[in-house]
């Protein structure tokens, strides 16, 4: 078995902007590889030119051990590609839609059904509706199964999850985890820094660049500076004074709470607390966390800004 | 084959779904043809014209009922003076008007020489100059009728047949053109936004990650235009022949051919245009601009090419739009074989064979 796909020196630029610079990354067999970034970092470029579509200015890259500039029609037969924005026909029903993916792939829907069975039968109730009248959710299904029907070697998933509601993101994760344990590479790219977590490995991207690239859980324990948790009845006002506190390091609102870290850890949080007293925020607390892969990744990204 | 077939399906089930598209495709071409056979027309028919007969004698009487006799004109009011023309001209309904001074008969008789007097509204020059020569002819027949058998001593008799129309009937060059118009415009502009429409909505990105070789995606996308736009050719052919009485006097297989061919040129043309453009809107401006304009104007639909001046004649060569009209006037009222056609028929060979090898070498393979 090969490599699914090798990726070394990459370099991509559109006139003057810069949409990659210098990427290199493996992904392994029956590897979940997320790659994680804001919108505008290159991730669909990247996509692009691993899926033929786009020739890269410098560097090469292997899809499956094939070249994807000379091999290229050897892995438009291997690969399974659904693109950022929902590229179905929207004027065909469900049913219709998959029979002609399957076929123009060579194959049927039966012949590899068992590999989309699970997610068909999320959609098959739907199956004589118009593909553009589905839900966001259920289309991002549909078009997982026409880019597996072709039983694909490798899998390119760019940002499936855009635009879903939490549940359905949460199933269609579910469906990659079970994907990758069928032997099938896949790389996906996100914007949300949540779903980090449930890949195998992850590169974060921005700007054109890989800042890093890690387990979700190394990445996590790399960063070990003590957090905390902080909120108040009014939130604006906390915010400004603990940006404005000298100590503080890093302070980002997150769901309800503010994340807090402080340039000397818990040595500086009677400071703190020192500052903040006269500042008199109501219904104030504040508890120490342990940091996610979302609070690794903006620092991540604010390091590098730097 | 199989993946040709389905994908020519598809292909059928976006034009099917589509009400726009349907329209555009069944709807234009009648409604095109029946505007341009019934309502566009040069040929004058019941135009109303007025008469001030200051004579009122028998000849003069019986000179004003052999102009309203045919279905040319139709005496709309009788003049009493001069100063009424103005104001029936003023009008505006009256195209014509015909003054038959005092002493008609009389001065025609003995002094052999009357005089008829025929004023037209030159605002529109074209119908004036055709009804002048129309109430000139009628005026000539009524003098030979007065002259009786008698012949002058030395005359020059033109006869006139106006071969392949001889009713003169704009029909027969309005029914060529806009054959021609519709199956240009179906098969190009439908071509050319089908393919862009593929590009704008993203699925030509999954088609190129996809086994498909390049000239199946584009003749999958193509085939059902070649069948849809051959229907459209017959029904116009069809419309022609029972609506308006067309002949068609050489042979229908070479006619039908004829235009199988013409709709492979302009599909040709679209898959051109649609290799260079990635929206749907540019392609259908490209076509409109790019082939409807030009058609119109220099294919000799509608303006003679030969009194264009020379730049715009040689123009008019490389508009595929100005052989088919004249292989099809040959065929339908000449009754041309392949013999007289065939230098046209291979210039649009050679002009399809042109346009699809420029597609081939510009279709892209990947996105950029």
């Amino acid at each position: 078995m090969k490599t699914p796909i090798v990726v070394q020196d990459v370099h991509k630029s559109f006139g003057k902007v810069k949409a990659l610079h210098d990427i290199s990354f493996t992904v392994n067999e029956g590897e979940l590889f997320g790659l994680i970034g804001p919108d505008g970092a290159g991730k669909s470029t990247l996509f692009r030119i691993l899926t033929t579509l786009l020739l890269a200015d410098k560097g090469q890259a292997t899809v499956n051990g094939l070249d994807v500039v000379k091999d290229y029609k050897a892995i438009r037969k291997i690969v399974g590609y659904m693109p950022g924005r929902f590229s179905l026909y929207q004027d065909l029903t469900v049913q219709e839609n998959l029979d002609f993916f399957a076929t123009i792939f060579n194959t049927t829907v039966a012949a590899n059904y068992e590999l989309i069975e699970e997610i068909y039968v999320q959609i098959a109730p739907f199956k004589d509706r118009p593909a553009g009248k589905l839900s966001g959710g259920m289309k991002q299904k549909l078009a997982l199964c026409c880019a597996l029907v072709h039983k694909p070697v490798v899998l390119f998933l760019d940002e499936p999850t855009t635009g879903v509601d939490p549940v359905s993101r949460k199933e269609f994760w579910e469906m990659l985890q079970r994907l990758r344990k069928k032997g099938i590479a896949i790389l996906v790219s996100t914007p949300y820094m949540d779903e980090a977590m449930l890949c195998d490995r992850v590169a974060l991207i921005q700007n054109g660049s890989l800042l890093e690239i890690d387990t979700p859980q190394h990445i996590i324990a790399q960063n070990n500076k003590p957090m905390w948790a902080v909120r108040a009845k009014r939130m604006y006002p906390l915010i400004q004074d603990l940006r404005s506190f000298p100590e503080t390091e890093s302070c980002y609102a997150f769901g309800e709470y503010l994340h807090l870290t402080l340039k000397h850890g818990e040595a500086d949080l009677d400071k703190l607390h020192a500052y903040l007293q006269p500042k008199g925020h109501e219904e104030f607390s504040m508890h120490p966390i342990q940091a996610g892969i979302e609070d690794c990744f903006m620092e991540l990204m604010k390091s590098e800004k730097v | 084959m199989r993946q040709f077939f389905v994908f020519a399906r598809k292909e059928f089930y976006h034009i099917f779904r589509d009400k726009r598209t349907l329209l555009i495709l069944f709807g234009m071409p009648i409604v095109q043809i029946v505007l341009f056979g019934f309502a566009i027309t040069n040929e004058i028919k019941n135009a109303e014209i007025a008469v001030l007969d200051q004579s009122r004698d028998y000849y003069s009487n019986r000179l004003v009922q052999q102009l309203q006799a045919g279905s040319y004109f139709k005496i709309d009011q009788e003049l009493q003076s001069h100063q009424a023309i103005e104001a029936a001209f003023k009008e505006g309904r009256i195209k014509m008007v015909v003054v038959i001074p005092p002493k008609f008969g009389e001065s025609f008789f003995h002094l052999h020489k009357a005089q008829v007097q025929l004023l037209a509204d030159a605002g529109d020059p074209n119908t004036a100059t055709t009804l002048i020569n129309y109430a000139r002819a009628i005026i000539g027949n009524y003098q030979q009728e007065l002259n009786g058998p008698q012949s002058m001593p030395l005359t020059i008799n033109t006869t006139v047949r106006m071969q392949y129309n001889p009713a003169l009937k704009s029909v027969f060059l309005f029914v060529p053109g806009v054959m021609t118009l519709i199956l240009l415009l179906v098969s190009a502009m439908m071509t050319s936004i089908t393919i862009a429409r593929e590009k704008e909505l993203g699925t030509m990105e999954i088609l190129l990650v996809s086994p498909l070789p390049p000239a199946m995606i584009v003749t999958g996308k193509v085939v059902p235009y070649i069948v849809l736009s051959f229907i459209n050719a017959l029904v116009i052919l069809g419309m022609g022949i029972w609506l308006f009485g067309m002949p068609i006097k050489g042979s229908i297989v070479l006619l039908l051919l004829e235009c199988a061919l013409f709709v492979l040129t302009s599909l040709g043309l679209g898959i051109l245009i649609s290799t260079v453009t990635d929206k749907q809107q540019t392609a259908m401006m490209a076509s409109m601009m790019g082939l409807l304009m030009p058609t119109v104007l220099l294919s000799g639909f509608i303006f003679p090419v030969e009194s264009m001046p020379l730049p715009l004649r040689l123009l008019s060569n490389i508009m595929p739009a100005k052989w088919f009209i004249i292989i099809l006037k040959d065929i339908m009222l000449k009754g041309s074989g392949l013999r007289e056609v065939w230098p046209q028929s291979l210039v649009l060979c050679g002009m399809t064979l042109l346009f699809v090898t420029i597609s081939i070498r510009k279709f892209k393979i990947r996105l950029s």
